[in-house]
């Protein structure tokens, strides 16, 4: 088996979970606030250098938001000295004073800003952070100043889904090279949120075509559309598969095939413990779910599993309760019907209040 | 062809290393990565900013003892700039 294991591609650091932003949809798991920052930068350097020799090219930056961690510049450096592509995945809000000319001095390569709106009302709504708006629009000034390339990541919740003309205008304006306007999928604060947030099936159709209108008169800033998996009839292949390609390690040093993978009833290692080979080869939470053995009927018997590894483990735990059942948004899960549900609920409780993703409201759920 | 004796370099978005894992060139861009052939990796290798078709033309012939690349050469940089992996000096 361990020789069919392909090295992982794709390295995340979360360096913290704190962000001054409280996002209605963040994927981050509801009970974030029991993870501390308990990464040194030595410690992130090591997993740094143990995933670059097994071959992993490219890194991203992550949290929370982090910018907040003192040590990031020095982060950067390395990873750029290790030859990783760098990412950095930010809110643009709260960054120190003068950060970006540093972080492009060490060898950043890319930003990717988040920006949910043209308009303030509706960014300090999906936010929660009244600042955000202006701090957003500087700091992207502040990164094409620096030479940098910017792309601008826009989530699509009903909040902002009639606004995408204007997001890409403003995209184009802000100088974006690229710009991902992505259906947002609904875990952790955006399950728990999905009355408030969830757009209907006409109102992704339309944004759809808004989208394929400007990407025709835009042809120099690549413009790309996530749907989201709700109104799909085939699950996404989620992660190009449990433990192919990606490995996220979150600021408490717990390595996670998925971003969200530790909200699944399986014990992940952690980074001080173990080196990352160990984790990636042997260790028995990345070892799962490759493969199919583990799986049920429909996805065990179908002809589609080589495409979609039956989906996404976490969505399937979350709403059917099993981790190894078939992802629910497949129309061939037998539970599908719990999806129809949730889109049926979210027209009836349209008007439930967005519960913002912060700590008083994360220690309830602990 | 007018920009023979322009030089040529990979676009600073991009970034462009051997890897041993991939026993191949790779040009590394947001999230992604295309793993080079060898002629594209042996191309993008001398597009550094100091040469231009005529010189990657006679630095390649004399590798790899062959007589004339030009066309080769003229129609994969016609690509990688379509592509925007790289741009004349």
């Amino acid at each position: 088996m361990n020789n069919e294991i392909k090295p992982p591609l794709w390295i995340l650091l979360e360096l913290t979970h704190k962000c001054p932003l409280e996002c209605a949809y963040c994927y981050n798991q509801l009970d974030f606030a029991k993870t501390k920052d308990a990464m040194t930068k030595e410690d992130w350097f090591r997993v740094m250098e143990q995933a670059r020799v097994m071959g992993a090219v490219q890194l991203g930056i992550s949290g929370g938001e982090p910018l907040l961690n003192k040590d990031v510049v020095e982060i950067v450096q390395k990873a750029n000295y290790l030859k990783f592509y760098t990412n950095l995945i930010t809110s643009g809000v709260g960054a120190p004073k003068g950060i970006v000319a540093k972080l492009k001095e060490a060898g950043l390569k890319t930003v990717q800003l988040g920006i949910q709106s043209h308009d303030r009302d509706t960014m300090t709504l999906i936010t929660n952070n009244k600042n955000s708006f202006d701090e957003k629009m500087a700091f992207a000034k502040e990164v094409k100043d620096a030479g940098l390339q910017l792309i601008i990541n826009t989530c699509i919740t009903r909040q902002n889904i009639h606004q995408v003309g204007e997001i890409i205008e403003l995209a184009e304006k802000l100088g974006a090279n690229y710009l991902e306007i992505a259906n947002i999928q609904y875990y952790g604060w955006a399950l728990k949120n999905i009355n408030s947030l969830l757009p209907s099936q006409e109102q992704i159709t339309e944004a759809r075509k808004v989208t394929n209108y400007y990407r025709e008169k835009r042809k120099d800033m690549k413009v790309f559309f996530v749907v989201p998996d709700y109104f799909a009839t085939r699950p996404k292949a989620c992660m190009n598969g449990w433990g192919t390609t990606f490995l996220t390690i979150n600021p408490d040093g717990i390595a996670l095939p998925c971003n969200t993978a530790n909200t699944l009833p399986l014990t992940f290692p952690n980074v001080k413990e173990f080196s990352i080979e160990q984790i990636w080869n042997e260790s028995s939470a990345f070892n799962y779910f490759r493969g199919d053995s583990w799986m049920k009927d429909p996805c065990r018997t179908c002809d589609e599993k080589e495409k979609d590894f039956g989906g996404c483990r976490c969505q399937a735990f979350a709403l059917t309760g099993d981790m190894n059942a078939t992802d629910p948004v497949c129309i061939k899960s037998p539970k599908h019907g719990i999806i129809n549900k949730k889109i049926e609920d979210s027209v009836i409780h349209a008007d439930d209040k967005i519960i913002y993703r912060n700590r008083l409201n994360s220690l309830t759920f602990m | 062809m007018k920009n023979l004796n322009k030089k040529i370099k990979i676009n600073p978005n991009f970034q462009f290393q051997w890897e041993d894992k991939q026993n191949c060139y790779v040009l590394l861009y947001p999230e992604g990565m295309v793993q080079l052939n060898q002629s594209a990796g042996e191309i993008l290798a001398l597009c550094d900013g100091n040469n231009n078709i005529e010189n990657i033309n006679k630095i390649l012939c004399e590798k790899f003892e062959l007589e004339d690349l030009t066309q080769d050469i003229k129609s994969f940089v016609e690509e990688a700039q379509n592509r925007n992996w790289i741009s004349y000096e």
